[in-house]
């Protein structure tokens, strides 16, 4: 097994599977990352649940002379598109409406995959999950729009912007998502050409 | 906790690859080459040419610049001869106030904490081994700086930034302020540190003397 850390390449002691530490540099070590997959599913789970609320309820309350709007994700990509600046509307759609429900539904099929034993797309799959652990981040675009427009607006005597209660959830959603590919092991991708020769692996 | 001798220690050169773990040998890299696994194709190691040097020169560049982008302010906009303008800061203290203290957290951690954990840290790192004083506490320092690098978002805090600034391009005019570009520049020279650095002068230095 080696380590997650350094690298450091040990052999597993004979019975022995928990509480190892890395001889180099003294992380704990495991063959894979414990209970992968039941943690990812756990994980996955609480994000598709706050994906409604992030999507439905108000991301953002202005308060002006004029009486009071709410906008919701799409309303705001909308509102992007309709001022013109549609590059804009494109990257704040794909940040925050397509990439979080793209990444949740990358990581079921990966999981799900797993848990099939599947031998097909070995590549691609592992593709897909660097792909999803490098645009997880970009997620959060909205929510330092928020803060930026919140921050800014609050000094002007004619209007004020809040940030809704779809700014939590969706802050959420975010974090749960970035947790759950972390917690997925993408060596258990590769592991059942082993199959045969290694009938009991990690399993959860 | 077992004794490290508990482990049988495989030879040198042997690798396993992060993403598949396949086992490979670590080939000989020539300066500025790239190892990737043969079977899945993910980053091994790279062989960043005066990697100390260049990634302590870098980091410090990124503090200093992180100093800038956190004193001066980072947008402000002009409405009817006034003019409001606003710091990374004070823009999480009155997303806090408004109520909303889950996401003003977030933002304060994600765009504030850590990155200057991961710069101080790194720092850290990088000054005992170019006075050639290595230490297992190193290790941990690393171990640290890793976990804390994925959740530093500073790159996606300024495209935030534009997209906001848009917004309100028809209400008010938009004055983009010195942090904003101290921030722009602390990402690219961040991201050239951590290029710049050799995970595996960390690991393979031998212990005692200088590493250079």
């Amino acid at each position: 097994m080696s380590c997650h850390v350094c690298g450091q390449l040990a052999a597993q002691p004979e019975g022995r599977a928990h509480g190892l530490r890395c001889p180099r540099c003294g992380a704990p070590m495991h063959m894979r990352k414990p209970a992968s997959l039941s943690t990812t599913w756990a994980l996955i789970a609480a994000a598709v649940l706050l994906y409604i609320p992030a999507n439905l309820l108000p991301m953002m309350v202005t308060a002006s002379l004029l009486g009071s709007q709410q906008d919701t994700i799409m309303s705001g990509v909308v509102f992007l598109w309709q001022s013109g600046s549609w590059p804009l509307a494109a990257v704040v759609f794909f940040a925050s409406v397509m990439v979080p429900l793209l990444k949740i539904l990358a990581l079921i099929y990966l999981v799900i995959s797993v848990q099939r034993r599947s031998r097909h797309n070995l590549i691609q799959r592992t593709r897909l999950y660097r792909l999803v652990e490098f645009v997880g981040r970009w997620s959060m675009l909205d929510i330092y729009v928020i803060t930026i427009l919140v921050a800014l607006v609050q000094f002007q005597g004619l209007a004020t912007i809040q940030a809704g209660p779809a700014a939590v959830a969706f802050g959420a959603v975010v974090v749960l998502t970035m947790f759950a590919a972390m917690s997925f092991d993408p060596r258990l991708i590769w592991d059942p050409l082993t199959d045969p020769a290694s009938p009991r692996l990690p399993h959860d | 906790m077992p004794a490290p001798d508990a482990h049988l220690i495989l030879p040198a050169d042997l690798i396993a690859c992060h993403e598949c773990d396949l086992l490979q040998t670590e080939p000989q890299l020539a300066p500025g080459e790239t190892a990737r696994c043969v079977r899945c194709g993910a980053f091994l190691a790279r062989n960043p040419p005066d990697s100390l040097d260049r990634s302590l020169a870098l980091t410090l560049a990124a503090a200093i610049l992180y100093l800038i982008a956190n004193i001066h302010p980072l947008v402000g906009l002009e409405m009817q001869g006034r003019r409001v303008e606003v710091t990374l800061f004070e823009a999480v203290q009155i997303l806090w106030k408004s109520g909303v203290e889950p996401v003003a957290a977030l933002v304060f951690i994600t765009a504030l904490l850590f990155p200057v954990l991961e710069l101080l840290m790194f720092l850290l790192v990088l000054l005992p081994l170019r006075l050639g004083r290595v230490s297992p506490r190193l290790a941990t320092f690393f171990r640290l700086v890793r976990s804390v690098q994925p959740w530093g978002m500073m790159e996606v805090f300024l495209l935030g930034m534009l997209v906001s600034l848009v917004k309100l391009s028809h209400l008010a005019t938009v004055v983009l302020g010195t942090a904003f570009w101290a921030t722009a520049a602390l990402i690219v020279v961040l991201t050239l540190a951590a290029r710049a650095f050799d995970t595996r002068l960390l690991w393979q230095a031998p212990l005692p003397g200088p590493a250079r």
